[in-house]
């Protein structure tokens, strides 16, 4: 009992420590730096919030770019009627109800189904817009209101912490675990009182307020964007990818990931501009051939290794909500 | 509407499909059988597509002759993906579903591969050459001789290929994995070799359709993907796991999509989407699915 | 009183009949067994009951109130719980985490973590498995994921249970250990209605016995009356 107290408390001091610090580093760093971050922080929600749903039940989305694109688009037409907050808190909500829709409509479907239903319609979403854009209304491309980057900093900031601090509270209640049982039975977990498709459809949703949200801020540091840009499908895979990379089942492996991903990307642009697709692909075959349990998942193994093997390795996900 | 201008479209329309049908019938030897649901797919019908303009440019070989040299060279790429690639993560992977999320994820990686050695070494730009360009009239309406050509081809491979399905013992050992892998392997069917020689035969149907294509349509190193969502949204059509729904559900894609094409155009792919997320909310198992 | 009913139930699956016109019913704290041949609609009866299946016609009461078209979270919510024919265990947790999260989500009203854990490890010692706590389940041996997954589903708290052949490929000393259990989970109270195959163990422990037959019940009685009843013993071992 007391050591698991006292691991949550020393997570949140951790939280804490690392938020306060965060917060004060903008003066003493260059701008390019906290462009940086801004990038680190985005992926590390996209990702978080990716796999919030995506990792326990293991229905993989590819629809991310859909909520973050139309967060950005929220933010393209909104941003210069409304304050920055209101626009940002708008992206997220109408990313919620855009989830919700698309919960309620794909309920049944499963496993590849799901994956390529979401991906349809995220490139149905882009491919309409576009469409709008160039016959209907003559807008490709829009202007965004500009914002210092300093403030998307903080804003970046306060989203990123706001997001992990949920995923870890429903990571370690009882819906947590429910979202396991979902990825590993559900007709099981369905029988033992657990409503699924109401449990499915939220935590979709949540998921997608903070891509949304995300999108919202982020649109403001690239000042031009239309349907290609914002609808990418490259926000629906890198999350997976990342996700994947550092390890799906740990929200630390997660920020790993995303972080060491954006890391290298960023280093990959400026030194290999021409190469940068090739690379990123063979990192996501070698990953998913040779690590498929992620940074994380290789740090279990070697700590199993070194111990000479474990009878009960148990599972490292850290969603349990009894004292170890 | 006149007669010859629906003929005009619906015979239009059956060309596409024909390259349609010969795309979906190649992933559907991948998903179907091999549980690879291949999105890099588009890429091989664009390395189909260059390496016989590359062919042609450089040396003057004949588009449809060099497919001598450039089918079997694809086949066997695609064969060693899947032996070296997708054998090990079957391996590795402790369910269908994990290896289905897995073999995604890779081919995804085998886009970005692919796609960036394309444009490395042919550059983003527009190519193009004239082969069989010539106009030709067929039942009242006027169509370039390629792709007449390129309908004649896909129909010849289409029934070269139902043949090798039903009357040869490879065809039938295939058509057993497709059904039921664990029996058809307990029946003695080599299912390593069969489920490479799909693979290889799926990526051999890409470069042949993309060997069509590039006699009748400029190319780029991004003509990849659209061709890949319409190669899925066929075999899902014609419901996965079955060979002949995917060709039959390619013939309807090319059909619709000319028809879009001539209310407005623009929209095929739209259109195309919207029967995709349709059909998976209504009947996800496909026309001919049980 | 009578817990359970199913009037003129039917399900076809295309033109296929499972089950074809049955009634039934079970009364509070009986145990009742369900047999027949292979194929004959128990596990199709089970999944009507439990929700996963809609019944094509038909009614099914449960504590006098109209079930049917309910899903299945809403009728464990109800007090009715099953076991599967093939365990459907959540393999990559813990025993104790099976067994939790039945007991966390078996009632609308909220449960508290700490009392859950507590119930949950006091089923755990009920069915003999406290040794196993922190196992994976899917280490386990059949014979202990059977026990689990009944484990798990008296975590929530049923007044009903149905077992779908709880003792299938358990050893003779095993399927004793299952007769015990079940008297057990009948003294506390909870009805139970249960699908098997081990005649031995149907016939000593059943106080009444539904045998179907091509999605048909042909026949119903005490164990003796079954035991008898020329209908049955044709189906079993042929003309």
């Amino acid at each position: 009992m007391r050591r698991a107290i006292s691991k949550k408390i020393f997570y949140c001091m951790l939280f804490s420590l690392c938020s306060i610090l965060m917060a004060m580093i903008p003066p003493y760093v260059s701008p390019y730096t906290i462009i940086l971050l801004n990038s680190i922080f985005m992926y590390i929600v996209l990702t978080v919030s990716w796999a919030l749903f995506s990792g326990p039940t293991h229905y993989l989305s590819l629809a991310s770019a859909a909520f973050f694109g139309l967060g950005i688009y929220v933010s393209a037409i909104l941003g210069e009627m409304l304050p920055l907050l209101a626009v940002i808190a708008l992206g997220g909500f109408i990313s919620f109800l855009l989830a919700l829709l698309v919960g309620l409509s794909s309920l049944r479907l499963r496993g590849m189904y799901f994956t390529i239903f979401t991906f349809g319609l995220s490139e149905l979403i882009r491919h309409s817009v576009q469409w709008w854009e160039v016959n209907k209304t003559g807008t490709v491309g829009r202007w965004v209101i500009g914002v210092d980057h300093t403030t998307v900093y903080y804003v970046m900031l306060g989203i990123l912490l706001i997001t992990l601090a949920t995923t870890y509270a429903i990571k370690h209640s009882k819906y947590g675990l429910a979202l396991l049982s979902i990825g590993e039975s559900e007709e099981a977990a369905d029988h033992i009182g657990i409503s699924v498709n109401t449990l499915k459809i939220i935590t979709f949703a949540i998921s997608t307020f903070f891509m949304g949200a995300t999108g919202a801020i982020m649109a403001t540091r690239w000042s031009y964007i239309d349907s290609s840009i914002a609808f990418n499908p490259l926000f629906s895979f890198m999350p997976v990818l990342m996700a994947i990379f550092g390890g799906v089942g740990s929200i630390f492996g997660q920020i790993l990931g995303a972080g060491v991903l954006t890391l290298l990307a960023d280093f990959l642009l400026t030194k290999f501009p021409y190469y940068y697709m090739l690379l990123y692909g063979m990192i996501l075959v070698v990953v998913v051939l040779f690590v498929p349990k992620g940074l994380t998942g290789l740090k279990e193994e070697l700590k199993r290794w070194r111990e000479g093997g474990s009878v009960n390795p148990g599972r490292k996900d850290g969603a349990s909500i009894h004292p170890e | 509407m006149s007669l010859t201008l629906l003929l005009d479209i619906l015979i239009g329309g059956l060309m596409m499909g024909g390259l349609y049908a010969l795309i979906a019938v190649g992933l559907s030897l991948q998903y179907g059988v091999a549980r690879v649901l291949n999105v890099s797919h588009g890429e091989f019908i664009m390395l189909g597509a260059f390496a016989t303009y590359s062919l042609y440019i450089l040396f003057g070989i004949n588009p449809l002759l060099s497919l001598v040299v450039t089918g079997p060279l694809i086949f066997i790429v695609g064969f060693l993906i899947h032996r070296t690639l997708f054998k090990r993560l079957k391996r590795l992977s402790p369910t269908m579903d994990a290896f289905e999320g897995g073999s995604l994820l890779a081919s995804f990686g085998l886009l970005f591969i692919i796609q960036n050695v394309a444009l490395l070494i042919w550059g983003p730009d527009v190519k193009g050459y004239s082969y069989l360009s010539k106009t030709v009239s067929f039942l009242g309406a006027l169509y370039a001789a390629n792709r007449l050509v390129a309908l004649l081809f896909a129909i010849l491979i289409g029934i070269i290929f139902y043949y090798f399905l039903k009357r040869t013992r490879m065809g039938k050992a295939i058509r057993a994995a497709a059904q039921d892998v664990t029996t058809a392997q307990l029946m003695g069917v080599n299912i390593n070799f069969v489920l490479g020689l799909c693979f290889g035969l799926g990526a051999l149907m890409a470069g042949i359709a993309g060997s069509l294509t590039s006699m009748m349509f400029e190319i780029t190193p991004l003509i990849g993907l659209p061709y890949t969502i319409i190669s899925i949204i066929a075999v899902v059509l014609g419901g996965l796991g079955n060979i002949l729904g995917s060709l039959i559900g390619g013939l309807i894609l090319g059909l619709i999509g000319n028809i879009v094409m001539y209310i407005h155009p623009g929209l095929s792919l739209i259109a195309y989407y919207i029967i995709f997320l349709l059909l998976l909310l209504i009947k996800p198992t496909g026309i001919f699915g049980k | 009183m009578r817990i359970l009913e199913g009037g003129e139930l039917k399900k076809y699956f295309g033109g296929l009949a499972a089950i074809s016109n049955v009634d039934f019913h079970i009364g509070q704290g009986e145990i009742v067994g369900l047999i027949g041949p292979n194929g004959a609609g128990k596990t199709t009866l089970f999944n009507l009951i439990s929700g996963s299946l809609f019944p094509t016609t038909g009614v099914i009461r449960f504590k006098g109130k109209n079930i049917t078209g309910l899903r299945p979270h809403q009728i464990c919510q109800r007090g009715l719980a099953r076991t599967f024919q093939l365990v459907k265990l959540f393999g990559n947790m813990t025993v104790l985490e099976n067994i939790l999260l039945g007991a966390l989500f078996s009632s609308q009203t909220g449960m508290n973590k700490v009392t859950a854990k507590r119930e949950s490890l006091e089923l755990l010692e009920f069915m003999g498995l406290s040794a196993m706590e922190g196992t994976l389940a899917k280490d386990l041996t059949v014979a202990n994921q059977k026990r689990v997954e009944v484990a798990r589903a008296l975590a929530t708290k049923p007044d009903l249970l149905l077992l779908d052949e709880v003792m299938a490929g358990l050893t003779p000393t095993e399927v004793d250990s299952a007769i015990e259990l079940i008297k057990r989970i009948s003294n506390r109270g909870i009805t139970v209605f249960m699908i098997e195959h081990v005649m031995k163990a149907i016939m000593t422990v059943s106080d009444r016995i539904i045998v179907l037959h091509h999605g048909e019940k042909i026949a119903e009685g005490t164990p003796e009356e079954i035991a008898a009843n020329p209908k049955v013993i044709e189906i079993y071992l042929g003309t």
